[in-house]
């Protein structure tokens, strides 16, 4: 057990600048994500956690140690990668015993490892095949094996739900979830799938092109994004933008969307968005679940507009819906009974006490 | 805050110091691991190899005892014999002809093998490489007996039909076509399992994409299967070339490059003139006719492999 | 008019349908009568030997019909298994074959490795050129290399020159090759993350290759070493320059140069001899077909 921290990481192949410079302190016992799009250096750093990769510059800090020039197999770490990488010759439990084989632990002790590995992930049964006879989640639950036998500093995950199916992504998440309660290992996961970063991060790591975009908990990444991009990567379906303007208007705040529609703003927001420019160019981001229909009564904040409606998408639970607004198309999330049919008007209201102001130019967030 | 900030730099520090040496240090040793690893490979093929074809170049420019130097001196002895141009003539006929029917048959034995039912094609298949798998000294000499003069086994089933005994050995023109054919008959099945392989990774849509399209069975051969199998049939009939123009074994048994010196090709002769004849420099004189052909071949074999690795 | 055009379509449409299925009944009738054709090609020669050997040399000599055995007796493998002379022939031969095989793994394995995984300064030019060795046949070096280890001879007094294991020197360089371009494909067909995984195992190189790599190339492994004894078995080339000798001979030259004495041609010893020569090459290929074929294809597809 032990934390984890990066200092200044670059990783440059010739030319191209994969990582640039990534400052990252992961806690003992954390479970941290790295999300972001792909050729955003998440699998990059990740491996340079690992070893596998040399890093053109900065420290890598394991429990306190600068380990970058020890080799993987000295880091005491343990990686499970996409494909599962299982030894294809060996049994479940030769794969799981590899690594203690290697380094001659007592055949007792390994073998108590195993089985409360195998206990542990529910793969007892499975213990003599061969990776040639599981299915795939049984094979990753056996990588996952592999790394808990060791009983390493940290865990590695490289994208491990990747080539599973939709249905056993859900399932898997969930096991990984319970593994990581159980052992309590420092974990860094890498991952392109922000509803699985968000499902099983203590806190999560937004990268792009190379650079940290925000690190926080899923819940402050969702709703107090740093920047566009992790407001528009973070949550599905992704957050409306909408060009804009501020104005004052008779000593109050408003915030101009087209020619008919501009919205007064709430008094604490008014406050915080006091320093932005009048006419800056601006962007309003919303969630689609803070536009939904008008109710009857006014509520402080919340404002109604008429919208005419492209599709609708019933989803059961709830229905979205799509509309042009301000030239962009804009989703919104209604309730299934609120009677939203394509082509026709519907009544919507907007919660301006979850808005997002950001920035058109710079992209952050005001 | 101070100290913090000193802590990291001296950090840094360390880190420069020791990432500089240790890690050319690493890198080093992952090299020299893998170099040394290659080495007996180098050394086998250089010694072994590129030597000795540099060897040759050098022999050949020395005088029978090898006292002297004599540069193009075994060349222009060669030019002035007649053997060697019939060398050179029986060599090229060889080769091409052989290779043209293996290729042929290959083609036609791989097609219908690969009309039977996938079942039935192992024991088929096993019993059409027999040919590849006898070693060819041996099963030369099997020919060879069939071929006897007094005794020939072909000449006694000819014998049946009231055809008259054929020279198969004894006549220039019957001894080229022997040799010939025992060539056709011990490399055809290579070229079969390789067209079978080839024909095996054409998809079947197209076939059936061709069928609905109303190509017929000999639109669809020349549409689809041979441009689909243009580089298997390449590369093989190009190592097939080599194989077949270096070949030793076959005519060395058979004939022995007779009669009269009519079915001896670049090997069989510079083994008779080199190491049966002692003269080594006009031994190494000959082989070495065999390179251009092989500098040729392997050219085209060479851009083939490049442009595949690029695509892989 | 009508109803006869149509009455005509009706059975028309049918025979046509009837046709289709008639075709691909009689294209399977020629591809097995044209695949009988070639097979009774291809093994003509073997039988003959089987037929041959079965035959005193009486009936041999007689006017009787070839293909036929009035009279069959072992009397040719009796004589040729208790003749010390062929069994050191085979015993050269084998032993050769083995140790060519030891030898070839041993430098092929490493190197395949190194090229397929550990890419260093130069590795793509050497797989390359490793690859256009394999293309330099026996014809074209015997009389060099022979001039070699004759000058060897010469210098240092160890006299390689009609010895048998000289040839464990020679033979590799037609098996290295192409069994390390074999074991580079295999090897480089192997996932990456395997290896990582073993080296976050705590692998070495060393292990690495020998736990992972190999098992998991074994199929490419024994493809290789049928390839490596096959060829070693079969070569006729080096031995006929390199040994005379007949306690030095392998089997191809022995039988070539002992049965066949001036113009007196013991056929049955001859075939008998060729037959038993051509037996491990066959065994192997009986059993291990799928490798030996892989063996075979690895070269031109793989590549």
């Amino acid at each position: 057990m032990a934390e984890v921290n990066l200092r200044k990481i670059v990783k440059r192949y010739d030319d191209v600048e994969a990582v640039r410079g990534i400052d990252l302190d992961i806690a003992d016992h954390e479970f941290v994500v790295l999300v972001g799009p792909s050729g955003c250096g998440k699998s990059t750093t990740l491996r340079m956690i690992a070893g596998l990769e040399d890093i053109t510059d900065g420290d890598i800090m394991i429990g306190g140690d600068i380990v970058n020039d020890v080799p993987p197999k000295d880091r005491d770490i343990a990686m499970v990668f996409q494909n599962y990488a299982l030894y294809p010759h060996m049994t479940v439990a030769e794969n799981m015993s590899f690594g203690l084989r290697l380094k001659r632990y007592p055949k007792a002790e390994i073998k108590t490892r195993i089985d409360e590995a195998a206990r542990m992930l529910d793969i007892v049964e499975l213990i003599d095949r061969k990776p040639k006879q599981l299915s795939g989640g049984q094979r990753q639950r056996v990588a996952m094996g592999r790394a808990i036998v060791r009983n390493p500093k940290v865990f590695l995950f490289d994208e491990p739900l990747s080539n599973l199916d939709a249905k056993l992504r859900v399932q898997m998440r969930i096991e990984i979830k319970k593994v990581h309660q159980k052992v309590r290992t420092t974990t860094v996961y890498v991952t392109h799938d922000q509803v699985e970063a968000m499902t099983l991060a203590d806190r999560v790591v937004v990268m792009n092109k190379g650079r940290i975009e925000q690190i926080g908990t899923p819940q402050e990444l969702y709703h107090k994004p740093a920047t566009r991009f992790v407001a528009g990567f973070i949550g599905s379906p992704a957050m409306n933008f909408l060009p804009c303007q501020l104005e004052e208007n008779a000593g109050k705040m408003h915030i101009r969307l087209t020619e008919r529609i501009a919205f007064p703003l709430p008094p604490d927001r008014a406050a915080r968005y006091q320093n932005a420019k009048q006419g800056e160019k601006l962007l309003l981001g919303l969630r689609p679940e803070h536009i939904t229909e008008a109710k009857g009564h006014a509520e402080p904040g919340i404002e109604a507009f008429d919208a005419l409606l492209d599709v609708t998408e019933p989803m059961g639970m709830e229905t979205l819906i799509y509309f042009a607004l301000a030239g962009k198309q804009v989703c919104g999330r209604v309730n299934p009974n609120a009677c939203a049919h394509d082509g026709e008007p519907l009544r919507l209201a907007v919660d301006l006490n979850n808005m997002h102001l950001l920035n058109e130019v710079t992209g952050a967030v005001i | 805050m101070v100290d913090v900030a000193v802590r990291q730099g001296s950090v840094r520090g360390v880190r420069r110091a020791s990432a500089g040496t240790r890690l050319r240090y690493a890198l080093r040793r992952k090299s020299t691991v893998a170099f040394l690893m290659t080495l007996p490979l180098i050394v086998l093929i250089a010694v072994l190899v590129i030597y000795p074809a540099f060897y040759a170049i050098h022999l050949a420019t020395l005088n029978k005892s090898m006292t002297r130097f004599v540069g193009f001196g075994n060349f222009q002895f060669l030019f002035k014999r007649d053997t060697f141009w019939m060398v050179v003539e029986q060599s090229c006929l060889f080769a091409i002809t052989a290779v043209i029917f293996k290729a042929l048959i290959g083609f036609i034995v791989a097609h219908f093998a690969h009309n039977i039912p996938s079942k039935k094609q192992r024991k088929w298949r096993g019993m059409l490489l027999v040919p590849w798998v006898i070693p060819p000294a041996m099963s030369t000499l099997a020919w060879l007996w069939l071929f006897d003069p007094s005794y020939s086994a072909f000449n006694y089933t000819l014998g049946l039909f009231g055809i008259a005994p054929i020279p198969w050995l004894g006549d220039a023109g019957w001894a080229r076509f022997s040799v010939i054919l025992v060539n056709v008959w011990y490399g055809a099945p290579f070229f079969m399992i390789m067209y079978l392989a080839a024909l095996k990774s054409v998809p079947d849509q197209l076939y059936e994409a061709a069928a609905i399209d109303g190509a017929n069975w000999w639109q669809r051969i020349w549409y689809v299967t041979l441009p689909m199998m243009r580089n298997i049939i390449a590369i093989t009939t190009l190592f097939s070339l080599i194989v077949t123009f270096a070949n030793f074994d076959i005519v060395r048994i058979l004939t022995a490059g007779g009669p009269v010196d009519q079915t001896h090709l670049f090997a069989t002769w510079a083994f008779r003139v080199g190491i049966e004849g002692r003269d080594i420099p006009l031994g190494a004189s000959v082989s070495l006719f065999m390179a251009p052909i092989l500098a040729i071949a392997a050219y085209f074999i060479l851009r083939d492999v490049t442009k595949r690795g690029n695509e892989a | 008019m009508s109803t006869l055009a149509i009455d005509k379509a009706g059975p028309n449409r049918k025979i046509k349908y009837g046709s289709m299925s008639r075709d691909r009944v009689w294209a399977l009738r020629w591809s097995y009568f044209f695949l009988t054709l070639f097979a009774v090609f291809s093994l003509t020669p073997p039988l003959y030997m089987l037929i041959t050997s079965l035959k005193g040399s009486a009936e041999i000599s007689a006017a009787t019909n070839p293909w036929w055995v009035f009279h069959p007796t072992l009397s040719n493998y009796v004589e040729l298994l208790g003749s010390n002379q062929y069994l050191r022939f085979f015993w050269n031969s084998a032993m050769v074959s083995v140790g060519v095989v030891v030898v070839t793994m041993l430098i092929s394995v490493p190197a395949a490795f190194a090229l397929a995984r550990m890419k260093f300064w130069g590795s793509a030019v050497l797989a390359t050129g490793i690859f256009l060795t394999y293309l330099i046949p026996d014809s074209l070096l015997f009389i060099p290399l022979f001039k070699m280890f004759a000058a060897i001879g010469d210098f240092t007094g160890i006299q390689l020159i009609n010895r048998w294991y000289v040839l464990l020197f020679i033979y590799p360089t037609l098996t290295v090759p192409f069994c390390t371009w074999i074991m580079i494909s295999y090897f480089a067909s192997i996932p990456k993350e395997i290896d990582e995984a073993a080296i976050i195992d705590g692998a070495s190189w060393f292990q690495t290759l020998t736990r992972i790599f190999i098992p998991v190339a074994m199929p490419g492994l024994i493809a290789a070493t049928i390839f490596a004894f096959t060829v070693s078995w079969a070569q006729f080339l080096y031995p006929l320059v390199f040994t005379t000798s007949t306690d030095q001979l392998v089997l191809p030259v022995g039988i070539i140069t002992t049965l066949i004495k001036g113009d007196v041609f013991n056929w049955g010893q001859i075939m008998t001899g060729a037959l038993l020569g051509a037996a491990p090459p066959l065994v192997i290929y009986a059993f291990l077909m799928d490798y030996y074929i892989a063996g075979l294809t690895a070269g031109a597809t793989k590549g």
